[in-house]
């Protein structure tokens, strides 16, 4: 067992932990990060099917440039986890042809940002190659990475792309919040035949939340198309993805002490929008904030303002819908002008008390 | 402004040329790899006599300045795990490099880095207040708090800015180049980029421009063995990076990036040889990266530490300077003056800390000008509503940190 241990060029430190237990063991702990969440998940799938392999830049011997596919090299060897050499382009191009073929690549990105020179083989040639193969050629791959703000990383690092996947037909496009939605949303997309961007998030990575019975169980795959009820309320309905759904969990909890009960909703899945759990919660409260790192023009919270509008839920409103969105900038470094150009939730608070005026 | 232009058409004709043909199949597998030019050995002894050819006056600021960087380098390091500034790049075992070459490059070259050449900043006369100004982000960064740390430019010293999708520099400089070409300029565009950045696509693409449109650039490549993590040998196979070069039609040059006389008279050299061909030049350095990646990496954690050792002692930039210097009588100082040098710019350094963490952070307004070349009326709003908000919150959060305020 420890043979091909050996055949490693490079010993690594000894200080390398393992915190998260093999599936195969009886015990599984109930309480862990986002990022080992995504681990436990990659584990499962490569030990469930032979076909499925990793590939990215310093995804294997490295660990992961953070550190996500931990202890995956040492379990699983070189041909399964593939350290890449430097182009997004190219190690792309290679798993959508792997994928063409019948395996089952993920691909890593250290960061979605690095990914727009890839951008032509997810959309031209993985999204778009069942519909123009007349379903002969089947491009089963995942394309994950982190999305969005981080922290002190400026413009190049901190874009949200989550309004240009999800614009694309033949994509399905995912965000998870907590371990459950991580790790069972991970397990449904690389089992899911058709292409899947999966947009992280940092700073969730390093997040604890407890792993639910359901999502334990290694044979367990999220719902894809489902968003996830965080909070019911009947007052008011916030909308939001990966990092803004904590914002706006903090925000409810903040108005629940004026009375105001917010219902919050996790969309989970960007496409296919979960366009009914959206319709009956605004049916139900009447009111709509929609919240997004990223920048408003052509965003989610467009397209779910638009959905409003044209599914019949239009005479439920009682006042316009708010959005709240990333300032309309690239980000900057400098730390105060950072905290300003993302929501927090002080923002969301905001929204939420302007829709109750009725005010925009 | 001269145009290319041909005068008449190349033809395609078939001819008949008996020595294009051979009658058995004889695979080409492996090029006689090329040879690194060496001027000084490891101990300093002079091996390329007639190379000792650079003004002593030279010679010394450029190890004044090796020295330097290797000082501020260490502090700014520990300042980061100290948590003064976010993140840091040294350049340890590379600035012979990086210094060697602006040095003999002309002022008005422009200089398009990937994100190691503190060197090249600072040859040019970008100062340590700068720099550290820019990596705390405060309102007397040039560049408005706007990018992260070793993101530096500067229009004035004709830098383009540090920019992190790596590679896209490279056709950039071919694009530039190709400007200095048809306006008949007597300017380079000289392009830094690693042995890992050599993998990326924008490589093939800026190579192969430069030489076919007879572009003014020079591409300096710094192999320093490793990116991030991955080896050389994980990240290609073939001569290094310098044998693809002659398959481009380039004009190429393998470098002991180590030895400071080497890179000064291989860059001047080719210099003279793009502005008198008009075509692009290939050098690359061979070199060791004896520090980290980035403060965001942990290199014992996939090299070994007596392989870090034998670069540092056996193969190492200032040391060789050093020793030739010595050997030649040409070092005006002693080893008391170099502590001393040292000691001061540590103290600089430390200053310059103290002094850039005490000031301001830019003004909020700078958070919507230059999107675009006016402030257009949604930023305007934006803005506005920016001021209410803060004006509403004003207690959580520190305006009085803000340049200007409100």
């Amino acid at each position: 067992m420890y043979k091909h241990l050996l055949k490693l060029r490079y010993a690594y430190h000894p200080s390398i932990k393992f915190t998260h237990v093999h599936p195969s063991t009886q015990y599984t702990p109930i309480k862990m990060t986002v990022r080992e969440a995504i681990n436990l998940a990659m584990d499962e799938e490569l030990a469930h099917d032979p076909n499925v392999f990793l590939l990215g830049e310093e995804v294997g011997q490295y660990q992961g440039a953070y550190k996500v596919s931990k202890g995956l090299f040492q379990k699983y060897g070189g041909d399964r986890v593939i350290d890449t050499p430097i182009t997004e382009a190219g190690f792309t191009g290679i798993a959508v042809g792997a994928a063409l073929y019948g395996l089952k690549p993920i691909v890593e990105f250290m960061t979605w940002n690095f990914a727009m020179q890839a951008i032509d083989h997810i959309i031209n040639s993985a999204a778009k190659a069942h519909y123009m193969s007349a379903g002969d050629q089947k491009a089963s791959i995942v394309f994950r990475g982190i999305n969005g703000a981080t922290a002190y990383v400026a413009a190049q690092h901190s874009q949200c792309f989550a309004s240009w996947y999800s614009n694309v037909p033949g994509l399905v496009v995912l965000s998870p919040y907590d371990c459950d939605d991580a790790k069972s949303l991970l397990k449904a997309a690389v089992r899911n035949p058709n292409p899947v961007v999966f947009l992280e998030n940092e700073i969730l990575y390093s997040e604890s939340f407890e792993l639910s019975a359901e999502a334990r169980d290694p044979n367990y795959l999220a719902p894809i198309g489902k968003a996830k009820i965080m909070r019911p309320g009947d007052h008011v309905t916030i909308v939001a993805f990966s990092k803004m759904v904590q914002y706006s969990l903090k925000a409810a909890e903040q108005l629940s002490n004026e009375g105001i009960n917010c219902e919050v909703v996790n969309l989970r899945s960007l496409r296919p929008l979960d366009r009914e759990t959206i319709l009956e919660s605004v049916k139900k409260t009447g009111r709509l904030v929609c919240v997004e790192e990223g920048w408003p023009q052509s965003g989610i919270s467009a397209e779910i303002t638009a959905l409003i509008m044209e599914a019949g839920a239009f005479k439920y409103l009682d006042a316009p819908i708010q959005r709240v969105t990333g300032v309309e900038i690239p980000t900057p470094y400098a730390f105060n002008l950072e905290a300003m150009a993302f929501p927090k939730t002080e923002q969301i608070v905001d929204a939420v008390q302007n829709v109750l005026k009725g005010v925009r | 402004m001269k145009h290319f232009m041909r005068f008449s058409k190349i033809s395609k004709a078939f001819q008949e040329v008996p020595s294009q043909y051979v009658y058995q199949i004889n695979p080409i597998k492996n090029f006689e790899p090329i040879k690194q030019f060496r001027v000084i050995d490891l101990e300093g002894n002079l091996v390329a006599k007639e190379y000792n050819n650079i003004p002593k006056e030279i010679l010394n600021q450029i190890f004044d300045l090796m020295i330097s960087i290797e000082e501020m380098d260490n502090l700014l390091y520990m300042s980061q795990r100290q948590g003064k500034i976010s993140f840091y790049m040294t350049s340890f075992g590379e600035t012979a490099t990086t210094v060697g070459t602006t040095a003999a490059l002309q002022p008005q070259d422009f200089i398009f880095p990937q994100y190691r050449e503190q060197g090249s900043f600072m040859w040019r006369g970008f100062t340590i207040e700068q720099i550290v100004n820019q990596c705390i982000g405060n309102h007397l960064d040039g560049g408005k708090g706007r990018q992260m740390p070793v993101h530096y430019g500067s229009k004035d010293l004709n830098i383009v800015t540090v920019s992190s999708p790596l590679t896209t520099q490279v056709p950039q400089a071919s694009g530039a180049g190709y400007g200095f070409r048809v306006n008949g300029e007597n300017k380079i565009a000289a392009t830094w980029f690693g042995e890992g950045a050599a993998s990326e696509g924008d490589f093939h693409s800026a190579m192969n421009f430069a030489q076919t449109l007879k572009c003014q650039t020079l591409f300096l490549c710094r192999n320093n063995h490793y990116a991030i993590s991955t080896p050389t040998d994980d990240q290609f196979r073939g001569d290094t990076i310098a044998g693809k070069a002659p398959a481009y039609g380039m004009r190429t040059l393998k470098i002991d990036g180590n030895d400071l006389l080497a890179v000064y008279n291989g860059v001047k050299y080719a210099r003279e040889q793009i502005i008198k061909n008009k075509e692009p030049f290939f050098i690359e350095f061979i070199t060791y990266r004896i520090g980290d990646h980035s403060t965001s990496d942990h290199s014992v954690l996939y090299r070994s530490q007596e392989e870090i050792d034998s670069w540092k002692s056996g193969n190492n930039p200032i040391n060789r300077l050093g020793l030739f210097l010595k050997k030649q009588g040409l070092r005006q100082f002693n080893d008391d003056h170099d502590n001393q040098i040292r000691k001061d710019v540590r103290n600089r350094v430390i200053a310059a800390l103290k002094h850039g963490s005490e000031q301001q952070s830019p003004s909020i307004q700078d958070l919507f000008t230059d999107v675009y070349d006016e402030v257009l009326p949604h930023l305007q709003e934006q803005y506005t509503q920016l001021r209410e908000h803060l004006t509403k919150y004003k207690d959580q959060y520190p305006i009085n940190k803000f340049k200007g305020g409100l």
